[in-house]
């Protein structure tokens, strides 16, 4: 990051979303980068570009897919990396070969000349790299967008070298630790799959017990599960679906429609409360152990550092007495006990980090196979090697640009797209808490044009109206967003449930919710209030 | 740049100064009208290109500041927005210089110099008379006060040297507005001041008609040569008088072979520092980093000091082609004149002669056909004796506050926007046209073995014909003295401050000092800037020591601790003797003066620090300024 | 199109050639561009620095730090000054020692250190006698020192020594300000400037005493660019900066540096994986750091990471059904 010679930094807005991660990337600014953002707004972290590209919401694959035409056009194809170390790439070449400067400036809006300036100086580049956040995921097509940027840096071969590659930006600290351990419905631990029999039948035999064979639901299916009465118990471990999820009311109904629910939290959140049984849980990040893994794969340890309020339990100890009720003891296991059978059982993966380790190295980058080795920097350089050593190819992948499920019409004129603020976290479960200067409560920014156009002033309330739900938020007249385009967050909830507003529709590949597009209508307050008895 | 501005609204006045520095903005992102399809989805600001136009800080707010009178909340918002500079460092450049006001000031303001030696012209008085009669001046101090301030009535304040001292006491009136007047008043006096107070238009520039002496030892050539005798705003008239024959046989010659010359010259630098100008040149010439840049330094802020505005204002042709020169020499395609801001007619006369340069094929592309390409931007400096300095200088340029940086590394290799620098003073430059022409060695035959050619001395104080001299190197002070005419019919000479107010003072009995590096250097004094303060017994001494400790206090940039506290504990035992309160008597003031001392010229970063207890030094030690002041309370 | 050579792992940096000098008499080798001080502390000889600070480009503005280079007219600054081979360095004579003391004492004259970690014992050691230069000035009244302008200042008052004394400034429930403790290092200008934060909030205003740490117009925080990271608090070296936290605490006499405990772990919100240093008295977190020696970090933070752990250890309101899980 801080050595690399160009950053497309995409549907991401890292300064106010990853501070620190950015402070790297300004390092690498600094040293002679050029920094590309790829966002419907002019986000701060857009402001430090050299360009912005302000594609229209939803369109992220057609710009992708036009820079790749234009790439293969000029000439500027990685020839030698295309040809050794990929496959697909004549039906990805035909399936671009649409995508003209002209089109892709239509469905992007962004001018041609400036798609055609970013595709030549990513190719042209000795070291480019992708970085991408929930503008990309939160999609309805969100695996075909994260692909269509991965196809960028394979057609480049701008990835598997020291300052290139594909970088997404972990949301939250341990997103990735999660799935690392196997909190994900088709792996195991160390991203191992269930449906491998010869791996099935390891885990079988380390644990004793006999294991399903089946890959489980992804959030979005198990809402719908709750929503059709095939899922009738639910436990839910530090989750606030009900404020965190597209279509809040859907949400709630399908908790509310289950046998059994068990939400095991730090705090009372709105979905504990919908719980028939709250379990009281230590913030384990400060007041208990274990380890996260960053968005780099590097695997930290956590340290307790203050007792836990009376009542509130290790999450650790609370999962062995569940486990001990429904038949299993397995004692009191330390975290670092779990973490070491973990080590046994993902052994390619997470060997080589003992505690010890973690804390000597300042934690370790996955896989990290045995206690030799320092852990691993960047992925997929197998790439590059030659004959065996390279292993199976990368893939292209052809995608196509559709666009966002729902675009504004006569009665919901504006798109609404949602994001984070700098001072503030998901549903404001944790950032409630602190006398921020910057916490200002929940907005609707505004450009100035519509502003103008509705009637509405700076601070005012306004009613924000989807097909879904309504709310009433102040405007904030901002400058950064063009006509057309209001945003807003849903880290209050309490005040503003802004996720009443958005759409219950998510990609198919991997359940991620399209957060990042709804159409709207939005009215001065006031101007409701007087016709609310008629 | 995530920068966040004030959200003040500039006026038209405002936005047409800025823009017309830096052009009409570029798109909606930089302060331009919304609306733009191309604006909705694109944006180029804010990223290198934008980082790199930080160095229009400056003439940026010089812009607001001649239009309007002072930086105003919107002005500085909206350069701000224009720059992609964050407001912070933007006020934090705005209150380093002393001609941009941060608060409301009105249109015209009259500028009176108190430094040294206006005061030995009776500064004191004009200034107290004018409290009596116009008001109280515009303090420096907390704005507060002038709250209620009328725009419309003109006003004064105090300023320190304005490189007037020939024609002392001295004052500078300027307005804002669309048509800026800038103009120099000589000899001032009240009812001149109270006139300008009330709204006359002001007369012709006052340091138009300076005074100059040449050593008879002078034959042919020198730097003043064509002083009073050249039209100054005439190329053509440069040219007759054989002007441009040294660019063309620079270029005959090579850089190589130009560097040569200077080197055989034996030609050191005229600013202060005496460093030797070819081994400078051929430093920055053999540099790989490009580009080169090449600076004059025309920052003359050394109290006492004037030469360098008698050549630029009489001869301003002959420090374009040297620098001309210098640039080929060094491998520069891109030139700064960096000129102190309160040298209007200097400014107008250089501004002048780049301009007719260029359209004659001087400067610009293909210079006299021989493929030699190098321009001059001028940049004004705003009120900060420490942009003398030459990284403080860069820092300025650059759009900083003037804060002089730690060397190593040097310019030469480290200077101007990080690159392989050129610097020399005005004088320095003179002297190149003839060295070229004539050789170096020819050069070197004038003057000592060390210290070659020529030097220009500014003779002020109470002296009866103030003026620029040119003496060759070796001559003796007195001898120097006695072409000025001496002090005053009638009056004895007390001392002489050498080489400004960083440098010394000498006693009358010490006038056989020979005026050379090598002497000067043996006698524990200095040539300085070339300053010679005379004061008679009707200058108080005390009272100029008293103004140094003020001067360095004031100019003292704040970054270094021995300089920022020091300059501050220096002027306060200064004060505690002159108020006949000292804290261990007079000896023990004297040795903490010197304990400071010690500090201030060992643990400063720059020249001010390390030179601040210079003239105090001498005042104690050389003139026994306060040997007899302990008697009645030590 | 095939480019020639294509660089995969990190490019091999060219190993340092060795400097050998000469420290206080002892032989050093070190690789070039280690500075003086890096080479004094690889033998062990430690020099005093206040505005140095690893994670941050030196500035070489306090001169504590500076010692004695043969053949150098001037003292220089070890913090920036890189070992050149044959130098022959002096870190503690009594030219480098006299230097160290008055510039030490300058300080100890004109600004509160009351809250400078390890000030009493280096004044102490350098015997510096601040009270010489008299009584220190009544404080000034709030605002006024930031509405100094530069050129000539009214004459000094021959009964007082010139000071920073003025009142904290108070203008956010985040962090505090007290100028009259600040000895303008700069660091918190780098700080919150181009070495890591980027948010130019804050910069040096004014000119030679009257120098300050502004905002621009002295606007209060809330009105200015800042984002509250607390990066500048982190490397004040004297307490200027300080968080509400523990400004109150001290005020009230609670702050027990000696009774609090830290341990390190890892930032609760998005996925960069700050390490926190939490710093624990009486089982209540306190304050929050992180090492400068983090890769991930280099000592920075967010606002979040910074402040934002109160949600653990809220009180559970009177009464409250909620045991242990605290308020919303």
């Amino acid at each position: 990051m801080e050595e690399t010679d160009v950053v497309f930094l995409w549907g991401s807005n890292a300064r106010a979303a990853h501070p620190i991660w950015f402070h790297h990337l300004l390092k690498g600014i600094h040293n002679g980068a050029k920094l590309y953002v790829m966002d419907p707004r002019r986000t701060e972290s857009a402001q430090w570009a050299d360009v912005w590209l302000g594609l229209n919401v939803g369109s992220d694959i057609a710009l992708s897919n036009t820079m790749a035409r234009e790439i293969i056009h000029a000439g500027l194809v990685h020839q030698e990396f295309v040809s050794n170390a990929t496959s697909g790439y004549e039906a990805y070449k035909a399936s671009v070969e649409s995508y003209t400067l002209e089109k892709g400036a239509l469905l992007t809006g962004v001018p041609a000349d400036v798609i055609r300036d970013a595709a030549h100086t990513f190719a042209k580049a000795d070291r480019a790299m992708i970085c991408w956040t929930l503008g990309i995921t939160q999609h309805h097509d969100a695996a075909d967008n994260v692909l269509a940027l991965i196809n960028l840096c394979l057609l480049t071969g701008h990835v598997g070298r020291w300052g290139c590659g594909c970088n997404p930006l972990r949301g939250q600290n341990n997103v990735q630790g999660g799935g690392d351990m196997g909190a994900i419905p088709n792996k195991y631990p160390g991203f191992q799959e269930i449906t491998d029999p010869s791996i099935q039948a390891r885990f079988e035999k380390h644990w004793t017990v006999k294991l399903q064979p089946e890959a489980g639901r992804n959030l979005t299916q198990m809402l719908h599960a709750m929503a059709s009465g095939e899922m009738t118990s639910l436990y839910v471990i530090g989750e606030n679906p009900v404020q965190s999820d597209a279509d809040g009311h859907h949400v709630e109904q399908a908790l509310k429609g289950l046998d059994h629910l068990v939400v095991q939290e730090i705090v009372m959140t709105k979905t504990a409360e919908l719980a028939h049984v709250v379990l009281p849980a230590a913030a384990t990040w400060c007041e208990g152990e274990g380890t996260v893994t960053n968005s780099e794969r590097r695997v930290q340890r956590c340290r307790k550092a203050s007792e836990p309020p009376d009542g509130a339990k290790d999450e650790l100890w609370i999962i062995a007495q569940i486990a001990k009720r429904l038949g299993h003891d397995w004692g009191t296991p330390t975290a670092e006990e779990v973490w070491n059978e973990f080590r046994e059982v993902a052994p390619e993966f997470a060997g080589g980090m003992s505690y010890e380790r973690l804390d000597a190295l300042n934690g370790i980058q996955w896989p990290c196979p045995d206690e030799s080795h320092p852990g691993t920097t960047f992925l997929h350089e197998r790439l590059w090697e030659k004959g065996e050593k390279r292993g199976p190819a990368a893939p292209f992948t052809v995608v196509r640009h559709e666009g966002p499920v729902e675009m504004p019409d006569a009665e919901f004129p504006l798109l609404l797209t949602t994001g984070r603020r700098l001072e503030s976290y998901n549903t404001g479960v944790q950032t409630a808490g602190y006398d921020s200067p910057l916490h200002w409560g929940e907005m609707l920014d505004i450009s100035p044009e519509d502003a103008a156009r509705l009637g509405i002033s700076d601070n005012e309330e306004a009613r924000i109206t989807s097909r879904r739900g309504s709310v009433v938020a102040p405007a904030h007249i901002d400058r950064s967003l063009r006509a057309g385009m209001v945003f807003m967050t849903f880290h209050f909830p309490e005040n503003v449930a802004t996720n009443l507003l958005t759409l219950d529709v998510s990609d198919p590949k991997s359940g991620t919710a399209e957060f990042k597009a709804c159409a709207v209508r939005v009215e001065p307050s006031r101007a409701l209030a007087g016709s609310a008895h008629t | 740049m995530d920068i966040r501005l004030l959200d003040a609204e500039p006026t038209a006045e405002e936005r047409s100064a800025v823009d017309d520095v830096l052009g009409a903005p570029g798109s909606s992102w930089d302060g331009g009208d919304r609306g733009s399809a191309r604006d909705s989805h694109t944006a180029e600001f804010g990223g290198r290109a934008t980082r790199e136009r930080r160095h229009l800080l400056l003439p940026a707010f010089q812009a607001l500041q001649a239009r309007v009178g002072f930086i105003t909340e919107g002005g500085l918002d909206y350069v701000c927005a224009r720059l992609g500079v964050p407001p912070a460092e933007a006020w934090g450049v705005a209150t380093f210089y002393a001609m941009l006001a941060t608060s409301p000031r009105p249109r015209r303001m009259v500028h009176v110099c108190d430094d040294i030696a206006c005061r030995a012209k009776g500064a004191a008085g004009l200034c107290a008379s004018l409290e009596r009669e116009a008001g109280a001046p515009i303090s420096h101090e907390p704005a507060g006060h002038h709250v209620a301030l009328d725009r419309e009535k003109a006003a004064w304040m105090h300023s320190p040297c304005l490189g007037l001292c020939d024609v002392a006491p001295a004052a500078l009136v300027v307005e804002a507005g669309a048509k800026t007047v800038e103009r120099s008043i000589g000899h001032a006096t009240k009812d001149g001041v109270l006139s300008l107070l009330g709204g006359k238009a002001p007369g012709p520039d006052g340091a138009s008609t300076p005074h100059i002496g040449r050593s008879p030892l002078i034959v042919g050539g020198g730097l003043l040569e064509r002083v009073g005798k050249v039209d100054p705003a005439s190329l053509a008239a440069y040219r007759a008088a054989g002007g441009y024959a040294a660019l063309a046989k620079a270029v005959d010659m090579g850089a190589e072979g130009v560097i040569r010359e200077v080197t055989a010259s034996n030609l050191v630098g005229r600013g202060g520092a005496a460093f030797p100008t070819g081994r400078k040149w051929e430093a920055v010439r053999t540099q790989p980093a490009q580009p080169h840049y090449l600076v004059c330094n025309a920052d003359e802020s050394e109290p006492g000091t004037f030469k360098d505005r008698v050549l630029l204002t009489e001869d301003p042709f002959a420090i374009v082609e040297a620098m001309t020169i210098g640039a080929f020499a060094t491998g520069a395609e891109k030139g700064f004149l960096y000129i102190r801001a309160d040298y209007p007619l200097a400014y107008e006369r250089m501004q002048g002669a780049i301009v007719q340069a260029r359209a004659a094929g001087l400067l610009g592309e293909n210079i006299l056909g021989r493929g030699l390409r190098f321009d001059i931007e001028i940049r004004r400096g705003a009120g900060a004796y420490i942009c003398g300095e030459e990284t403080a200088l860069f820092e300025s340029i650059e759009g900083k506050r003037g804060e002089p940086r730690n060397k190593p590394p040097f310019p030469v290799s480290y200077g101007l926007f990080g690159k392989p620098t050129t610097m020399n003073n005005v004088e320095t430059f003179a002297n190149i046209p003839a060295i070229v022409l004539d050789g170096g060695a020819a050069f070197a035959k004038v003057g000592t073995a060390q210290s070659t050619g020529t030097r220009l001395f500014c003779l002020s104080g109470t002296v009866r014909k103030p003026g620029v001299y040119e003496v060759p190197f070796g001559t003796k002070l007195s001898a120097l003295i006695g072409m000025a005419g001496g002090v005053p019919e009638g009056r004895t000479l007390k001392a002489v401050l050498l080489g400004g107010a960083a440098g010394g003072f000498v006693r009358a009995d010490e006038l056989d000092i020979t005026l050379t590096h090598e002497d000067t250097r043996a006698t524990g004094t200095t040539l300085g800037s070339g300053v010679v303060m005379l004061f008679d017994e009707t200058a108080d001494l005390r009272d100029a020591v008293l103004r140094i400790a003020a001067f360095f206090r004031d100019e003292s940039c704040g970054q270094c601790v021995p300089c920022r506290v020091g300059t501050v504990r220096q002027e306060e035992a200064l004060h505690r003797i002159a108020s006949g309160k000292m804290r261990g008597g007079v000896k023990g003031e004297l040795a903490l003066l010197d304990e400071l001392g010690d500090a201030m010229k060992d643990g400063s970063i720059c020249g001010l620090g390390q030179t601040a207890y210079s003239a105090v030094e001498s005042a104690i030690k050389r003139l026994g300024l306060y040997s007899d002041a302990g008697s009645a309370t030590a | 199109m095939t480019t020639p050579f294509v660089q995969i792992r990190r490019p091999d940096r060219e190993p340092k050639k060795m400097v050998e000098l000469q420290v206080d008499g002892i032989a050093v080798s070190v690789p070039e561009g280690t500075t003086i001080l890096g080479a004094a502390r690889t033998i062990g000889i430690d020099i005093p620095t206040l505005c140095y600070l690893e994670t941050l480009r030196p500035v070489n503005v306090c001169r504590v730090c500076m010692v004695e280079v043969e053949g150098s007219r001037v003292l220089v600054p070890s913090c920036s000054r890189a070992a050149e081979p044959g130098m022959i360095v002096r870190t503690g004579n009594d030219r480098v020692k006299h230097t160290r003391k008055m510039v030490l004492e300058l300080l100890a004259s004109s600004v509160d250190l009351s809250t400078t970690p390890g000030m009493a014992a280096l004044l102490d050691e350098y015997e510096c006698d601040p009270e010489r230069y008299g009584p220190p000035a009544p404080p000034a009244a709030a605002g006024v020192r930031d509405a100094a302008v530069c050129g000539h200042h009214t004459p000094p008052n021959p009964d007082f020594a010139a000071t920073l004394a003025q009142p904290p400034i108070v203008d956010n429930d985040l962090y505090v300000r007290d100028y009259a403790k600040c000895v303008l290092c700069y660091k918190c200008v780098e700080a919150c400037g181009v070495d890591h934060q980027n948010t130019f909030a804050i910069a040096v205003a004014g000119r030679g005493f009257d120098a300050r740490i502004s905002t621009e117009l002295a606007v209060t925080l809330p009105d200015s660019a800042c984002v509250y990271c607390g990066n500048c608090i982190a490397v004040c070296p004297t307490g200027a900066l300080m968080a509400k936290r523990e400004f109150d605490m001290r005020g009230d006499g609670s702050w027990h540096e000696e009774k609090q405990t830290s341990a390190d772990t890892i930032c609760p919100y998005c996925g960069v994986g700050c390490t926190l240093t939490l710093h624990v008295q009486d089982n209540e977190i306190v304050k929050a750091t992180s090492p400068l020696d983090n890769g991930i970090t280099m000592g920075n933070l967010c606002i979040k990471g910074r402040f934002g752990w109160r949600f653990v250890q809220r009180k559970p309101e009177a009464g409250s059904q909620e045991a242990g899980t605290g308020a919303l």
